[in-house]
C-alpha cells in the first residue's frame, strides 16, 4: 500500500502574539499550507489543540477553523491528546487517508497560550494528569517531570550537567531557525544556576510558554501526483499509544511505555530501524524527556540515553541530529501545534531547505509526540519520496 | 474544584481507599472496577496500609492557581507497604530533610481553601514515622 503524502506546509512564527488570536494564527497557518500545496478545498480538517477551553473559553475549533478558512460544509474536528495532539493530529490524518476515505486532508495545530497568566497556564497544563487524584494535591506537570527526572539521576549515577547539556544544544540550533521563539545561546552554567521551578527542573530546562500554529496538507499518492513536485514526503509509518495515566501508578517509572511500543509499531510499519532515522524529532518538554526518549525509541539502552547527550551525538554535527531547529526548548512549545512543528522542521530537514542547520542529505525523519507524562505517545516516520 | 466533585471523593480521599486486584495481586490508588496491570475485573476496595516509603520527590516553588500561598511544598511518591503507589504532598518535614527511601505514614490534612466561602479540601499527607520517645 502506498502511504499518504504531505503536499503542504505551514507555520507561524512562535511567540508572544498578543496582536493576533487563537483563529488569527491557525488561519495564516492553514492558508500557507493550502497555497503551499496549491489546493482550495479539502475533505477534512483536524484543528490539534489541547487548551482552547481553558484558555480562550473556546471549545467547537473545527467548525470554527472550517468557518474561518471560508471551508462551510467541510467535516472537522478538534484532536486532543494534551501534549501529544499535533502528533496523534497527523495520526487520525494519516488514518483517513489511508483509509481511502477522504483524499486529501488539513491538519491545523494550535495553542495561543498568552491570552491567561503564567498560573492559570500552569494549572491547564495540568489538565494533561488526573485532576481528581493527582493534580489536586497542588502537583504541577513539571512537578511530576521532576519526580523522574530525580528518580534518573539517582537510579543511574548521572550528575545534572550532562543532562543539562541538551537544552543548551536547543538553544544552539535555534540560533538559525527564523520560526524559533527563543533565540538566544546558553551555556550549562546558565542552566544550572536558573532558577529552579520544581526540584531539580531548573528554569531554563523547561520549554516556554508561547503562541503558535502550524499546518499540513495530506494526501493520497493519486492525489499528489496529479500536482508534480521535486520532493515527496511520504508518511511511511504512524502509531499511537497510551500508558497508565499517572506516573505513579506505573512499575516501571523510567521508561514511556507508550513510546516503547508506538515507536516499534512505526518502524514494523515503515519497515526500519533505528539506525536508519537521519534526523530526530523528540517531545523535549522537559530536558530530562530527552535521554528517556532516546532509550524508549531504540537509539540508546535504558540509562544511557544521557551519553548521548554528553557525546554531542544529538548536535547537528553529532551522528543523530535532534530537534535541528530547538525543538520545544528553543524553537517553541505551543502545546496543540508543536506535535505540527516537529513535522514542519524534519520537512526542512528532508527537502534540504533547513539554511544553515541543515544536515547531510537526509531521507528519513522520526518524530516523537508525548503527552502528559507519557500518557499518551504518538510516533509519526516520515520518508523523502 | 465543585462541591458535588469533591463530596463524591471525600471517603476514598480521607480514609485512603484502593483498589486491589484478586487476579495479580497488585494494589493501587483510587480504586476502580478494572485493573490497570492485568485488566482483570477481579477487584475489590480495600483500606491501604497507612505507612511506606518515598519513591521519589519534588519541591514545587512555581505552584498552580489556588496553591500560591503553600508554596514552596513537597510532593512525592510513596510506596505503601503492599506495593501501591500514592503521590500526595508530604507534610511536617523540613525540605532538607526529605530523601528518597525516608519512612513515611500517613495524616489527615488540609489541601486548599477554594476561596473565603469556598469548601476546604482536606486529603492525606505523608510525614517522616514518627519515632517512640522522640
Amino acid at each position: 500500500m502506498e502511504k499518504p503524502v504531505i503536499i503542504g506546509v505551514g507555520y507561524t512564527r512562535i511567540g508572544e502574539h498578543w496582536e493576533k488570536s487563537l483563529r488569527d494564527l491557525a488561519v495564516e497557518a492553514a492558508l500557507m499550507a493550502l497555497d503551499n500545496a496549491g489546493v482550495n478545498r479539502v475533505d477534512a480538517i483536524y484543528v490539534s489543540n489541547m487548551m482552547s477551553g481553558a484558555l480562550q473559553d473556546q471549545e467547537h475549533l473545527g467548525s470554527l477553523i472550517a468557518t474561518y478558512l471560508g471551508l462551510k460544509g467541510t467535516p472537522a474536528c478538534k484532536v486532543e491528546a494534551a501534549c501529544a495532539s499535533g502528533g496523534m493530529a497527523i495520526h487520525q490524518a494519516f488514518l483517513a487517508v489511508s483509509s481511502g476515505y477522504y483524499d486529501t486532508v488539513l491538519i491545523v495545530g494550535v495553542e495561543k497560550m498568552t491570552d491567561k497568566l503564567t498560573s492559570e497556564v500552569t494549572f491547564a497544563l495540568a489538565m494533561a494528569e488526573d485532576r481528581e487524584y493527582v493534580v489536586s494535591t497542588g502537583a504541577t506537570f513539571v512537578g511530576l517531570n521532576a519526580l523522574l527526572y530525580r528518580l534518573y539521576l539517582t537510579k543511574f549515577n548521572v550528575g545534572q550537567k550532562s543532562i543539562a547539556k541538551f537544552p543548551v544544544i536547543a538553544h544552539e540550533n535555534a540560533l538559525n531557525a527564523p520560526h524559533a521563539q527563543l533565540k538566544r545561546k546558553i551555556s550549562v552554567e546558565d542552566v544550572l544556576s536558573s532558577p529552579i521551578i520544581a526540584d531539580p527542573i531548573r528554569l531554563l530546562e523547561c520549554a516556554p510558554i508561547g503562541d503558535g500554529a502550524a499546518a499540513l496538507v495530506i494526501s493520497s499518492p493519486e492525489v499528489a501526483k496529479e500536482s508534480p513536485k521535486d520532493t515527496y514526503i511520504e508518511i511511511a509509518g504512524s502509531a499511537a499509544a497510551t500508558d497508565i495515566m499517572s506516573l505513579h501508578e506505573r512499575l516501571d517509572l523510567l521508561t514511556l511505555f507508550a513510546s516503547v511500543k508506538a515507536a516499534q509499531k512505526a518502524y514494523k510499519m515503515a519497515k526500519v530501524k533505528p539506525s536508519d532515522v537521519d534526523v530526530l524529532e523528540v517531545h523535549d518538554a522537559f530536558s530530562i524527556l530527552a535521554p528517556i526518549a532516546l532509550e524508549d525509541l531504540g537509539f540508546a539502552k535504558k540509562g544511557e540515553g544521557w551519553k548521548m547527550i554528553e557525546n554531542m551525538d544529538v548536535s547537528l554535527s553529532g551522528k543523530l541530529p535532534t530537534n535541528t531547529m530547538g525543538g520545544l526548548k528553543a524553537r517553541g512549545h505551543p502545546v496543540g501545534a508543536t506535535g505540527i512543528y516537529q513535522a514542519v522542521d524534519a520537512i526542512l530537514q528532508l527537502k534540504g531547505e533547513a539554511g544553515k542547520n541543515q544536515v547531510d542529505n537526509p531521507t528519513l525523519a522520526l518524530l516523537q509526540s508525548t503527552g502528559g507524562v507519557g500518557g499518551t505517545v504518538v510516533v509519526n516516520i516520515l520518508k523523502r519520496g | 474544584m465543585s462541591v458535588p466533585r469533591y463530596w463524591r471523593e471525600r471517603k476514598i480521599k480521607y480514609r485512603l481507599i484502593g483498589g486491589k486486584c484478586k487476579t495479580c495481586n497488585r494494589s493501587f490508588y483510587p480504586p476502580r472496577k478494572v485493573c490497570p496491570y492485568c485488566s482483570s475485573r477481579e477487584v475489590e476496595e480495600i483500606l491501604l496500609p497507612r505507612k511506606g516509603k518515598i519513591l521519589s520527590y519534588t519541591i514545587i516553588n512555581v505552584p498552580p492557581k489556588g496553591f500560591e500561598k503553600y508554596s514552596p511544598y513537597v510532593i512525592a511518591i510513596v510506596e505503601l507497604e503492599n506495593g501501591a503507589r500514592v503521590l500526595a504532598q508530604l507534610t511536617d518535614i523540613d525540605e532538607n530533610e526529605v530523601k528518597v527511601g525516608l519512612d513515611v505514614e500517613a495524616v489527615f490534612r488540609k489541601y486548599s481553601e477554594q476561596s473565603p466561602v469556598g469548601i476546604i479540601e482536606y486529603g492525606i499527607k505523608f510525614r517522616p514515622v514518627l519515632k517512640h520517645g522522640a
